[in-house]
């Protein structure tokens, strides 16, 4: 699941990355703009996703991502891989995955690499 | 006789050329092939080798024409910056009005010659900082405003009347607009001598940024009152500024942005002259905004290919008699999209080469983007090289002396034309498919731009769009030397409890009974949305109270996205 939280309205990179994806033969949703972290975790939880990616350009990855997580832990979710993109300085970056965040994909990582290290997410914790 | 001799020159070059081709170009072609079989501009058109005369002989002189004059394709004004210098206009916003007053007054000591806003994500959707969806967003990635006592701080100390004021806000662009006049009104300023813009530019929206409240039709509306609204009492005031900047930055092709953003025009023209309005009355504010990409005569050639099309439009589709009202004047911002985190430094380069690709193609005003946007927003320490970047290409390399001087080259002249051409096919088109309004419905841009942007990505990605520190020279690992702009986390308190104090301090019942008459005004298209507006916010009404009354009006944009 692919997913834009927060007010924030730039898609080029989600829409990019959840196409990529599509065409790596993977089911994608997308949740469309402008959602609630309840929103997208109940969604994940109800659709049972492996991974649930995160675009966000605002600014609020601070606010958003920790939330996310925490209804994911509430929601017995915590075994989907929560995956951030966007516009973000180094030290969040390092933040988020200490908080746990598996992943953060920046702009500009090619698609074949955003395939591959979603693949190594779902490899890496095994079958469920 | 001239023509004759015309003609024998023409056939006698054609000679030339075949024989040149046949006899240098083969002899050097055998010993070295060109680095590539075929070569394009980013934006996809075809490149020749070289451009002779052979190439525009078929333009007519007067599609050139003389810059100031129409087509205007060699420039909006007869002098360009022999006269007057673009205008060097810094976007900043961040965290209170008090904030921001002080990075704007920074910018205009380092010598800015323009005022532009960036508002944080609640106040572009028209959500109070108290509001639950703003949580996280306030004062983030831009200033948060709420109520005129905001505004009041952000313009605190700057005469209004001397510098222009960009506000990048659009749907809730009106609130601010009627901010700025209630603003204005109570420091003293003459409305007709306040100059600038907000941005008001819905369509684009829909297609690209993807900010919005209500459906499509009232925020048309919206648009078109800020129109009207400023046609009567602002005579020097932009009230909108037709953006392809969004567009290219969500993905387009170069082709796309432009083409996109006079689809728009149109329907915004139309919605005035169907208020009775006369197009020359309201046509020569209308302003744009446009990205300066990476492929440099292309970007300069474009800029000039849009005025020519759009000066057509404006004569030919709207029967404008006005010269002012078919002359283009854009904003450029060089393109955020191609800032990378690798090697950083390096967009300064970049930068530098996009903002004298805009220089070159007549911009009227610029803002050069930071070293450090690919990381957040800018420092003041990044922004003041953007703005130096300006200082230079305008007083130290002379560029600036001479009016449209890629004019008459072969290969500029052959692109504006190509570009003009292909822009005038894809408007056709869109009227043919029924026009912009029902292709937005359709998703019919959104998906063009999506594949646009995918494509762009898979061309950086196979290395055929080079992108220097990404896919080229790149380093392992590097040490970033870079200080982020700092992010305060209690401007968010400070601003709700601000909000909260003028919601306090206020004559509720007036408000209230205001608000029931802008549910009546909303209800009623014949009427201006103005001027309620501008007295609700000196009433102290914030932009929630207005936005959530007009929701139970019009109701809210929900999006199907495609991809």
């Amino acid at each position: 699941m692919i997913a834009k939280v927060g007010l924030d309205g730039h898609d080029r990179g989600v829409k990019i990355v959840a196409r990529c994806l599509r065409d790596a033969g993977m089911d994608v949703i997308y949740t469309g703009l402008h959602r609630t972290p309840e929103e997208v975790a109940l969604a994940a939880v109800q659709e049972d996703v492996d991974i649930l990616g995160i675009s966000i350009l605002s600014g609020a990855q601070m606010t958003v991502f920790p939330r996310v997580l925490d209804l994911l832990r509430d929601r017995h979710g915590s075994d989907i891989a929560v995956v951030g993109g966007g516009v973000m300085p180094d030290e969040d970056v390092s933040e988020l995955k200490r908080m746990g965040v598996s992943e953060i994909l920046l702009q500009d990582t090619p698609p074949q690499a955003i395939v591959e290290s979603m693949r190594r997410l779902v490899r890496e914790r095994g079958p469920r | 006789m001239k023509e004759t001799n015309e003609a024998q020159t023409v056939d006698k070059l054609a000679e030339q050329l075949q024989a040149w081709e046949g006899r240098e170009v083969a002899s050097f072609l055998a010993r070295q092939p060109e680095r590539q079989e075929q070569f394009s501009t980013l934006g996809g058109f075809p490149v020749k080798r070289v451009y002779t005369p052979l190439d525009v002989q078929n333009i007519p002189l007067e599609d050139v024409g003389l810059p100031g004059r129409y087509p205007f394709t060699r420039g909006p004004y007869p002098t360009m910056y022999r006269g007057r210098r673009w205008t060097m206009r810094q976007i900043a916003g961040f965290g209170t009005g008090a904030d921001t007053n002080k990075r704007f007054k920074y910018l205009i000591q380092q010598g800015q010659t323009g005022l532009s806003t960036d508002f944080d994500m609640p106040t572009l959707m028209g959500y109070d900082s108290d509001h639950a969806m703003s949580q996280g967003e306030v004062g983030r990635g831009g200033v948060a405003i709420d109520t005129l006592s905001d505004m009041e701080d952000l313009f605190a100390g700057i005469d209004l009347e001397k510098i222009s004021v960009s506000m990048t806000i659009n749907p809730s662009a009106w609130i601010l607009l009627a901010m700025y006049v209630a603003l204005a009104e109570k420091r003293g300023f003459d409305l007709d001598r306040l100059s600038g813009t907000i941005q008001a530019d819905m369509l684009k929206e829909y297609m690209a940024q993807k900010e919005w409240i209500f459906p499509i039709a009232p925020s048309v509306r919206i648009v078109r009152d800020c129109i009207a609204y400023c046609a009567e009492r602002m005579k020097r005031y932009n009230p909108v500024n037709i953006c392809g900047y969004h567009i290219n930055e969500a993905g387009a092709s170069p082709l796309h942005e432009l083409a996109f953003t006079l689809a728009n025009t149109i329907v915004y023209v139309e919605e005035v002259v169907k208020t009775g309005m006369p197009v020359d009355r309201f046509a020569p504010r209308l302003s744009f905004f446009f990205a300066c990409g990476s492929d440099f005569f292309e970007e300069a050639a474009r800029f000039r290919a849009v005025r020519r099309v759009f000066a057509t439009i404006m004569r030919e589709r709207f029967g404008a008699a006005n010269p002012a009202s078919m002359r283009l004047r854009f904003h450029c911002q060089t393109a955020a999209a191609t800032l990378t985190r690798p090697q950083y430094k390096v967009n300064i380069v970049r930068t530098a080469l996009q903002a004298l690709a805009a220089v070159l193609g007549g911009a009227q005003s610029l803002h050069t983007n930071g070293m450090d946007e690919a990381f957040s927003i800018p420092t003041e320490e990044a922004m003041k090289i953007a703005l130096r970047t300006q200082q230079v290409i305008a007083e130290e390399s002379n560029v600036a002396n001479v009016v449209d001087p890629l004019g008459g080259s072969y290969y500029v002249e052959k692109l504006t034309d190509q570009y003009v051409r292909a822009i005038q096919a894809i408007l056709k088109e869109v009227d043919e498919r029924g026009g912009t309004v029902k292709l937005i419905e359709e998703g019919w841009f959104q998906r063009k731009i999506a594949e646009d942007a995918y494509e762009t990505a898979l061309r950086k990605q196979s290395g055929e769009k080079p992108v220097i520190g990404v896919n080229r020279y790149v380093e392992e690992e590097e040490t970033l030397d870079l200080e982020v702009h700092p992010y305060d986390p209690r401007s968010a308190d400070r601003q709700i409890d601000r909000t909260r104090q003028v919601r306090a301090n206020r004559d509720e019942a007036r408000v209230g009974e205001l608000l029931q008459r802008l549910k009546a005004v909303a209800r009623d298209e014949s009427q201006n949305i103005l001027p309620v507006t501008v007295e609700l916010v000196n009433q102290g009404a914030t932009m929630g109270d207005i936005v959530e009354t007009l929701k139970e009006v019009w109701g809210t944009y929900r999006e199907t996205p495609v991809f």
